[in-house]
């Protein structure tokens, strides 16, 4: 059984059609799972699926364990999910370091030694603390953004595609940002239109095509997997 | 001594008043900015609203007055301002959970929630009109003048007198206070952190554990106070007029955009950019010039650039050219 | 079918309820509000056509209507000649140089890049510019506002028939129109109805407070009038016969002659009203009836369904090349042209102009409820929007009194709460505007007679 789990998930956005078909999804702790597909597959609607963002019409989700299908994503906040948006994903009116205490909204607790522990994270965040966020540039907008995210020390950090957008310079350092946060023992799950690059730091990976997992299997699996490489990664 | 005649003469017929003036706008422009930064639409009820605060403190007045209640030299009013906002606080919140919280769930657009601020409007401007009346209500007491242009010119032998009323002192006074205050809560504790925060990114906020219930209701306590106040120094310092009230809106959302709408310090600052143009645009300079130039040098006419008959066109010219050259406002910066 | 039940239903509502004042309170009552129901289903069409077919909010209703009426004083007055050679040299002379200094600021920003120099140089001929035609209208305006202050005092008008002022208040009102919508259309729909608003209050202020034009708060009254005047009708031998003829019955009763004659007497004075009344109402309903031909014939032609598309979805309907800005220009110029006829028609049938009476916040306002109410984007919604709405307006007080009496009808005659809902009757009709909104939103939100959506 893993940390973090989505099992048989299907549902749609309001009354519409079902986005996601039975998808099951899951990760552990320490380990970053990446979930490819087609435009249109789903990847995002799953993951917003797993915080809660749509209604499921079936399938659950659980977190060590405990299923959380019917709590609202401010709950499965607390629970130590973590979320960071393809877009909008920092506020851009507040300053560096304002953009982290909210990450921390609802910790009671002290706060200081967490944002430092953040800075060792992202040293450029402590250059940039006290500047508007509106005002840096896009790879350190994404920093501030994952910071944020961590502020709760989540067990679990859910991206939604976090490299769109960046040159490939910034790629490979956001990257080498997420493989750190990893490290510290989070599970992180993300959607990524950059395949190669996504599985080439991934434990595993899903393939999703029209909602429903097509391919499942370990990063070097599917970069090797000759039907993957053909349809999804150019070959 | 010319010289120092004319700049009292100034000081008694621009400054003070225009600062008095000014700091009343700038209350009311904080209220528009706060409910269109947070919750998102242009409230066309802003008037009505600020006239039912001042309504009530009035009642409140009233009745301390009656039982023989009174702060000496300090108008009663200010001791009936604080049931004042619990009644306008009191009012907002149903009105919220009853009209606009619908809308807010259902995410309407602005413009239908601002349609719906003016069914409101009306509701409102029936509510104060059925319980106070239409008419003119003075409801000062106390002490009038803090000084007195006669005494003022006794004592400095000067030829222009300086008046200063109470009530414009307490304006003033009061402004400060409750202007720092606000942006030491919006600027400096966590709520008012996530109050900025849930109007730069709503739903970033929500991803962040914030509460958008209790922002929303936060919002509204501080409009009330807002409202209550700005509507009861008016009140106190003019008159009472439901009708004015009303019309008084037209200024502050003019204060609220010149200032850059969503931004508080931008409206708070905005308040004393249209009162300041409004009076130095239509002040008849005549007597000022008299005192500074040479004899031969003195003007005939009024030396007046637009009749005071125009005094809300001045606000609304300028809103119309700030609109045009920079719709985000004069003082852009930081949101909330 | 159903659909059109819905609509032949609802205006027969409408209708049997004026004829129930017209039967319980007086014709004259029932007539007054017929007619005025009539000028508010012409200006919810304006309204209605900026906002229902472009989405386009104009909150600046009172400042076309207060134009149109403008157009009505300087159509039907008789010039003032005396004014005219006091003052009308100074006056004309202000005009060319304001033409001049458009035309100068129209070189200036065709000719010359954009840059400060520029735009500081601009602001700077305005500003002096505009003290150059202060200095030159002053003696002209104060020797035109000295004649005769207390009947004339301003220029006059041309004197030609009242009714031609319907068409020349719309070309006022579009033209205002044109100049708001150049400047003001690029901006966000809040902005956008803020700025009408303060723009239609600029508009009325110069109007109240240029006397030597409009006379200002002093009024025009004694309009010339496109119907018979009650007095002439009065000793007009085909009307006492007409109207004898109609109460033939009534008068029976009457042996005595002189009874008989007194009694005719009345009859024809309140005969004369009605009969006024009629009239504007067949002119009005003239007016109504053609806009309304137009405007449907406009909804569903290929250019309304274009409107259509460029409400719905702006970008699409830009990307497929169709000029959104213009024709956003358009539709802001002809309902803005159509107010400013209601506003002629308003001043036509009082027969005066009294700028102090355009109060651009509550009007403004309450034909904006009478567009949601109705329907926006039907034509037919909103003419109704305009009837039910008004006639609320005006017999929400007789309303209110009847509720209040209803349900304090336990308490004592001289109990202080009900003397002072009583005295409060007249403030009632805003709480109902507020509440028939806030409900009509809420639970109908496409009004009472929703925009239908063709199929084909």
């Amino acid at each position: 059984m893993a940390y973090f789990e989505g099992i048989e998930m299907t549902g749609g956005y309001g009354n519409g059609p079902n986005i996601i078909n039975s998808c099951t999804v899951n990760v552990n702790r320490g380990e970053i799972v990446s979930i490819l597909g087609p435009n249109g597959a789903g990847k995002s609607t799953a993951m917003k699926a797993m915080l809660g963002l749509l209604n499921l019409k079936s399938g659950s989700i659980k977190i060590n364990g405990k299923d959380i299908s019917n709590l609202s994503p401010q709950d499965r906040v607390k629970e130590g999910i973590s979320f960071v948006p393809q877009n909008k994903n920092v506020f851009a009116g507040m300053t560096v370091e304002e953009n982290l205490e909210m990450g921390a909204f609802l910790l009671n607790n002290e706060i200081k030694d967490i944002i430092e522990e953040i800075y060792e994270l992202f040293p450029i965040l402590k250059e940039k603390q006290n500047q508007l966020v509106g005002e840096l540039s896009g790879g350190q907008r994404q920093q501030v953004a994952l910071g944020r995210a961590l502020m709760i020390k989540p067990t679990v950090l859910m991206l939604d595609e976090p490299t769109a957008g960046v040159s490939p310079i910034v790629m490979d350092e956001l990257f080498d940002h997420i493989v750190k946060v990893k490290r510290n023992d989070v599970a992180i799950l993300m959607v990524e239109q950059n395949a190669k690059q996504a599985l080439s730091i991934s434990d595993r990976g899903y393939v999703l095509v029209t909602g429903e997992n097509r391919y499942a299997g370990t990063g070097n699996e599917l970069l090797n997997d000759p039907r993957v490489r053909s349809s999804f990664l150019g070959g | 001594m010319d010289i120092l005649n004319a700049l009292i003469l100034l000081l008694n017929y621009i400054f003070i008043p225009a600062l008095t003036y000014g700091s009343q706008l700038a209350l009311g422009a904080i209220f528009v900015t706060l409910i269109y930064g947070i919750l998102r639409f242009a409230n066309f009820a802003t008037g009505d609203m600020m006239a039912f605060g001042t309504m009530v403190t009035i009642l409140f007045t009233w009745y301390f007055q009656s039982l023989g209640i009174s702060l000496g030299v300090l108008p009663t009013a200010l001791l009936a301002i604080p049931f004042g906002i619990l009644f306008m606080i009191i009012y907002m919140l149903s009105i919220d959970k009853f009209v606009f919280k619908y809308y807010r769930v259902n995410k309407s657009p602005p413009v239908q929630l601002a349609m719906v601020s003016i069914g409101v409007m009306f509701v409102t401007q029936a509510v104060v009109r059925i319980i106070i009346g239409p008419s003119d209500q003075r409801f000062f007491d106390g002490e009038k003048f803090i000084i007195k242009a006669r005494e003022f010119k006794e004592m400095t032998g000067l030829n222009e007198g300086l008046a200063l009323k109470s009530t414009q002192l307490i304006t003033v006074l009061v402004t400060i206070v409750l202007v720092s205050l606000l942006f030491w809560f919006l600027n400096k504790t966590k709520t008012g952190k996530s109050m900025k925060a849930y109007s730069d990114n709503e739903d970033l906020a929500l991803l962040s554990g914030i509460d958008p219930k209790k922002i929303v209701m936060i919002t509204w306590i501080i409009a009330g106070i807002l409202a209550t106040i700005g509507g009861a120094l008016y009140g106190l310092d003019k008159s009472f007029k439901p009708f004015t009230y009303f019309n008084n809106m037209l200024p502050i959302f003019a204060a609220a955009i010149v200032g850059g709408i969503g931004n508080p310090f931008g409206a708070f600052l905005g308040g004393y950019v249209i009162a300041f143009s409004e009076i130095f645009l239509t002040y008849a300079y005549k007597k000022f010039f008299i005192y500074i130039l040479p004899e031969s040098m003195e003007p005939e006419s009024l030396v007046q650039l637009l009749s005071t008959d125009y005094k809300f066109a001045v606000s609304f010219s300028i809103l119309v050219i700030v609109l045009l050259y920079r719709p985000s406002g004069i003082f852009k910066g930081k949101v909330l | 079918m159903r659909k059109n039940l819905n609509v032949i239903a609802a205006y027969s509502i409408m209708m049997v309820l004026i004829i129930l004042v017209g039967v319980f309170q007086s014709w004259n009552i029932a007539l007054s509000i017929f007619n005025m129901c009539l000028i508010s289903a012409v200006m919810t069409m304006g309204a209605n056509i900026q906002w229902g077919y472009a989405g386009l909010i104009n909150f600046g209703i009172m400042g076309y209507t207060a134009l149109g009426g403008l157009a009505a004083v300087l159509i039907s007055v008789d010039p003032v000649q005396e004014a005219w050679s006091a003052g009308g040299f100074d006056i004309l002379m202000c005009l060319w140089l304001i033409i001049a200094l458009v035309l100068i600021i129209r070189f200036i920003l065709k000719n010359f890049q954009k840059s400060k120099v520029r735009t500081y140089s601009i602001a700077a001929l305005i500003i002096s510019g505009i003290i150059l035609i202060r200095f030159t209208a002053e003696p002209g305006i104060e020797a035109i506002e000295d004649i005769n202050p207390a009947k004339t005092g301003f220029l006059g008008g041309f004197g030609l028939p009242i009714i031609f002022s319907w068409i020349v208040g719309a070309f006022f009102a579009g033209g205002l129109a044109f100049i708001v919508g150049k400047v003001a259309l690029g901006l966000r729909a809040d902005y956008l109805a803020i700025a009408t608003l303060l723009i239609s209050e600029i508009v009325i202020a110069i109007i109240k407070h240029e006397d030597w034009l409009t006379r200002g708060v002093k009024n025009v009254i004694g309009l010339k009038r496109p119907a018979p005047y009650e007095v002439d009708l009065q000793s007009t031998d085909w009307f006492i016969n007409l109207v004898e003829k109609f109460n033939s019955g009534k008068l029976e009763v009457f042996s005595n002659l002189s009874d008989r004659q007194a009694a005719l007497n009345q009859l024809v004075i309140e005969g004369s009203s009605i009969f006024v009344k009629l009239c504007y109402s067949g002119l009005f309903l003239i007016v109504v009836i053609i806009l309304l031909i137009l405007t449907q014939k406009a909804l569903y032609s290929p250019w309304g369904r274009m409107m259509r598309a460029i409400r719905d979805n702006e970008e699409a309907a830009n990307a497929m090349g169709k000029n959104v800005v213009k024709q956003h220009l358009l539709i802001f110029i002809l309902g803005s042209a159509i107010v400013g006829i209601a506003g002629a028609m308003l001043v036509t049938q009082d027969g005066l102009f009294t700028p102090g009476s355009y109060r651009p916040m509550r009007y403004t306002f309450l034909i904006w409820v009478m567009v949601i109410v109705g329907g926006s984007g039907n034509n037919f919604g909103a003419i109704l929007g305009g009837f039910a709405v008004w006639f609320l307006w005006i017999e929400a007080a007789p309303i209110a009194l009847f509720l209040i009496n209803f349900f304090t009808a336990g308490m004592s005659e001289t109990h202080a709460l009900k003397l002072h809902l009583i005295e409060s009757v007249p403030y009632f009709r805003f709480l109902m505007m507020g509440l028939g909104l806030l409900l009509i939103m809420r639970y109908r939100p496409k009004g009472i007679l929703p925009e239908k959506i063709e199929i084909k």
